[in-house]
C-alpha cells in the first residue's frame, strides 16, 4: 500500500542522505521525496511517498525515527490528509492545438505561465492523480518536458506535525 | 583557558574521563598528536595497523562497559578503520572514532589522503558528525560520547579537519557537563502497564524459556537477570552476543541456541509456549527457518530498540526500555503478585529439559591420537577457572568457545557476533588486557583469522601486554571447509592455509614466547605453562585434529527441533 510519511528534522548538512541512505540500505522504496526548510530554519520537513505491507511501513517509520537528526515523524496515510504536488509542464502550442491546450489547462484550474509562439509552460497543482489526468489528457507528442515537485502532505484539524 | 582545536579535542577526552586512545598518527591529525604529545593524562596506545586499533578501542569497551575511543588519520586511515566501526555498531558497542580529515577548503577537491569519511561510514554508525568550526567541537565531543553510550549503544564518527585543529587558532575553552538534543531522547523505564502484562503471562506458563542477548551483557543487566530467573526457576537460553549475561554454569542455563546451539535450548525454543526475549535481536543465526520459530509461544520481547521489536519475527508483548530497569521493575511485581506459577507445569517441563539435557549433544570423541579443540578449550577454562577474558576470532573455533567455556560473568566475552569479523581477537585482547593489566586476558584463534591482524603483535609488545594467544591450528579456513564438507561434497576450495609460518618462531621475532603442542598427553602442561608465564606474551600454537566439525548444527532452511546431532552423540 501507498504511503505518506512526513518527517520533521533537523536542518543539518547530511540529514537528507542519511534518510536516502537508509532506504537504499535496507531495500525500501522511494517514489517521491520533497525537502525544504520549515518557518523554524533549524528544522527541515521532508513528505516521503513509499510503499511496503503493515510491517514493511512499521520498521520505516521505527528507522527513520531511530536516526538522531529526525525530531518527529508521521505517517499521514492513518488519518485524513491533504496532498498537493505541483507540476511544470512545457507543451506545443501550435495551430489548432494552441487553444485546445488552453481549454484543458483551464478546465484543470492551471495557469500558463509563459508563452511563446508555438509553445506554452504550464503551472498545476494538486493531488497526484489530478497531474496524472491531465498528463494523460495532453496529446503525448505534444508535451515537451515536465518537472513535479513529488506530493507534499499535511493533516487534516487543527493538530500539527510541530515541535 | 583558551585552547586549539587540537587542544580541546584532547582536553574533551580528559573531561569525559577517557584513560586509553588507541590510534595511528598520520597527516591531518598532526596537530592532535602534538597535543598528546604535551601531556601524560590520556595514554595512547600506537597500532600496527587502524583496523586494530578500533577493535582494541571495542574490546576495551566490552570488557568495562566505558565507551573505547580510537584516533585514525584521513583518508586511507579512516577506511582501515571501517571494518572495526561495522563490527562494533554490529554488535552495539559504545565507541568514539576520531578521524582526521583534509582542511576545509580542500574538501571535495580530491585532495591527498581525501575520501569522504562521512559517506563511507555513515551506514555503519550510530551517527556521524563534520565539525567545519572549531566552535562547535567541544559540544560536538560531548554528543558523540552521549549517543554513543546512551539507548542502544553504538560507534559514534567525528571527522575532524586539519584546520579545525590549527595550534595558532584557540578559543575559549568549554565542556559541557551533559547535553540535552531535542532529536534525540532514548527510552529510560518501559512501560509498567506491559511489564505487568508480561509477568502475568509469565506466571500462567507452563514451558517458559528465557532468550536472553548481547542486550543484557551491554545494558548492565545480568544481576537483574539472573534475579528473575531464579525468582520464577525460568530456564534460561543466550545468543552469542549473551554470553555470560547469566552464568554458564548454573543448572538453568542450557546453553546458547541458534545454528551451532546445544540440543536441549533448541528443543526448549521449539516446544516452550512462553518466550522472553530479553536484548536480543531474533537474527537469523538465532532463529533457523522463521517459520518454524517457537510456534507454539507468546512471545514477550523487551529491547531498548524499538526498531528490533517485531523486525524478523512478530511478538505479543513488547516493552520498550532498558532491561536493567525492566527486569528490576519485573522482579518486583512477580514478588508482590498474587498468583505464584504453575509448580506442577514447571516440574514437568523442566523434567522434559533434562531429558534433553541427557542426550549430551556436547559429547565428543577423544579418540585418533590429536588434540580435539573442544578439548583445548576445556583444558584452558579449567586451568583459568572460567574466570579469564576470553577475545575470539570467527569460525569454528569461536562457536567451540561459546560451547566449551561457560562463562559465568558478562564482558568476560569478546567477539564479533553480528558481523563475524576475522582478525577482530588479538586486538579485541589488547583493549581487554590494557583495561585490565592483573588479569588473564586469552586470545582463542584460528590459523585463518590470526593472520589476518598478526602484525598487532608489536603492539603487544611495545606496550608490554602479556596475552595470551592460543591458536587452535586445523590447517584450514575451518568452518568454510566444514560447509564444503556437508553442502559441497567434501570439495574443498580455497580453504587449505598452506604456506603456514612456523608461529613459534614469529612469536619470538615479535620477542615474544613461542610453544607448540600437538600431543594430547602434552596439552594440560603446554596450556598450564602458557598461563603460568605472567609477564611475558605466550603465543601458543596448538595443533588440533584438522577434520573436527562443530555439533550440533541446525542446517540452513530447518528449524530449531531439526538438529544435526553430532556422530559421536546418538538419541537413545
Amino acid at each position: 500500500m501507498r504511503h505518506i510519511i512526513s518527517i520533521l528534522m533537523e536542518n543539518e548538512a547530511g540529514a537528507l542522505s542519511r534518510v536516502a541512505g537508509l532506504f537504499s540500505a535496507r531495500g525500501y522504496n522511494i517514489e517521491s521525496l520533497t525537502v525544504a526548510p520549515t518557518e523554524d530554519p533549524t528544522l527541515s520537513r521532508m513528505t516521503l511517498v513509499t510503499r511496503g505491507n503493515e510491517e514493511i511501513i512499521e520498521q520505516i517509520t521505527k528507522q527513520l525515527h531511530k536516526l538522531i537528526e529526525v525530531v518527529k515523524l508521521a505517517d499521514l496515510s492513518e488519518g485524513v490528509h491533504i496532498e498537493r504536488e505541483m507540476m511544470l509542464i512545457k507543451v506545443q502550442a501550435k495551430g489548432s492545438h494552441r487553444e485546445e491546450v488552453k481549454r484543458l489547462v483551464d478546465i484543470f484550474r492551471g495557469r500558463i505561465i509563459d508563452v511563446t509562439d508555438s509553445s506554452y509552460i504550464i503551472e498545476m497543482t494538486g493531488n497526484c492523480d489530478k497531474l496524472d489526468a491531465f498528463i494523460k489528457a495532453v496529446h503525448k507528442d505534444l508535451i515537451i518536458e515536465t518537472v513535479r515537485t513529488g506530493p507534499s502532505g499535511i493533516a487534516r484539524g487543527t493538530k500539527g506535525l510541530s515541535l | 583557558m583558551e585552547l586549539s582545536g587540537a587542544g580541546i579535542l584532547v582536553q574533551c577526552l580528559k573531561d569525559e574521563g577517557v584513560e586509553y586512545l588507541f590510534g595511528y598518527p598520520g597527516g591531518a591529525v598532526l596537530h592532535i598528536y602534538d597535543e598528546i604529545f604535551k601531556q601524560d593524562e590520556l595514554r595512547h596506545i600506537l597500532v600496527r595497523h587502524e583496523q586494530g586499533a578500533v577493535h582494541a578501542a571495542d574490546g576495551y569497551a566490552r570488557a568495562t562497559g566505558k565507551p573505547g575511543v580510537a584516533l585514525l588519520t584521513s583518508g586511507p586511515g579512516a577506511t582501515n578503520g571501517v571494518t572495526g566501526v561495522a563490527t562494533a555498531y554490529c554488535d552495539s558497542i559504545p565507541m568514539v572514532v576520531l578521524t582526521g580529515q583534509v582542511p576545509t577548503p580542500f574538501i571535495g577537491s580530491d585532495a591527498f589522503q581525501e575520501v569522504d569519511t562521512l559517506g563511507i561510514t555513515r551506514p555503519c554508525v550510530k551517527h556521524n558528525f563534520l565539525v567545519k568550526d572549531v566552535r562547535d567541537l567541544a559540544e560536538t565531543m560531548k554528543k558523540a560520547f552521549y549517543i554513543a553510550t546512551s539507548g542502544r549503544p553504538g560507534p559514534v564518527v567525528i571527522d575532524v579537519p586539519k584546520d579545525v585543529t590549527d595550534p595558532n587558532i584557540k578559543i575559549p575553552y568549554h565542556y559541557p557537563k551533559s547535553i540535552k538534543m531535542r532529536s534525540y531522547n532514548p527510552v529510560k523505564r518501559g512501560h509498567s502497564g506491559q511489564i505487568k502484562k508480561a509477568v502475568d503471562l509469565i506466571l500462567s506458563a507452563e514451558r517458559p524459556v528465557i532468550y536472553s542477548g548481547g542486550g543484557v551483557v551491554t545494558g548492565d543487566g545480568a544481576a537483574e537477570l539472573t534475579g528473575l530467573a531464579r525468582e520464577m526457576k525460568l530456564p534460561v537460553t543466550s545468543t552469542l552476543m549473551g554470553l555470560g549475561g547469566y552464568p554458564g554454569t548454573d543448572r538453568q542455563f542450557l546453553g546458547m541456541l541458534g545454528m551451532h546451539g546445544t540440543y536441549e535450548a533448541n528443543m526448549a525454543m521449539h516446544d516452550c509456549d512462553v518466550l522472553i526475549a530479553i536484548g536480543a535481536r531474533f537474527d537469523d543465526r538465532v532463529t533457523g527457518k522463521v517459520k518454524d520459530f517457537c510456534p507454539d509461544a507468546k512471545i514477550i520481547h523487551i529491547d531498548i530498540d524499538p526498531a528490533s521489536i517485531s523486525k524478523n519475527v512478530r511478538v505479543d508483548i513488547p516493552i520498550v526500555g532498558p532491561v536493567k530497569h525492566v527486569l528490576a521493575e519485573m522482579l518486583k511485581v512477580v514478588r508482590a503478585h498474587k498468583n505464584q506459577p504453575d509448580r506442577e507445569a514447571l516440574a514437568q517441563w523442566w523434567s522434559q529439559l533434562e531429558k534433553w539435557r541427557s542426550v549430551d549433544c556436547l559429547k565428543y570423541s577423544s579418540k585418533g591420537g590429536r588434540i580435539k579443540p573442544q578439548a583445548a578449550i576445556e583444558m584452558l577454562h579449567k586451568i583459568t577457572n572460567g574466570d579469564a577474558y576470553i577475545a575470539s576470532d570467527v569460525g569454528q573455533h569461536q562457536m567451540w568457545v561459546a560451547q566449551y567455556y561457560p562463562f559465568d560473568k558478562p564482558q568476560h566475552w569478546l567477539t564479533s557476533g553480528g558481523l563475524g569479523t576475522m582478525g577482530f581477537g588479538l586486538p579485541a585482547a589488547m583493549g581487554a588486557k590494557v583495561a585490565h593489566p592483573d588479569r588473564e586476558v586469552v586470545c582463542i584463534t584460528g590459523d585463518g583469522s590470526i593472520q589476518m591482524n598478526i602484525q598487532e603483535l608489536a603492539t603487544c609488545q611495545h606496550f608490554n601486554l602479556p596475552l595470551k594467544v592460543m591458536l587452535l591450528n586445523n590447517g584450514y579456513l575451518g568452518m568454510v571447509r566444514q560447509w564444503q564438507e556437508f553442502f559441497y561434497d567434501s570439495r574443498y576450495s580455497e580453504v587449505t592455509v598452506e604456506a603456514q609460518p612456523d608461529f613459534i618462531k614469529l612469536a619470538q621475532a615479535y620477542g615474544h614466547v613461542g610453544m607448540r603442542v600437538e600431543r594430547p598427553e602434552e596439552l594440560e602442561g603446554a596450556l598450564r605453562k602458557m598461563m603460568e608465564i605472567k609477564d611475558r606474551l605466550v603465543f601458543l600454537d596448538v595443533v588440533v585434529d584438522p577434520g573436527e566439525n562443530v555439533y550440533p548444527m541446525i542446517m540452513a532452511g530447518k528449524g530449531h527441533h531439526e538438529m544435526q546431532l553430532s556422530p559421536d552423540c546418538e538419541l537413545s
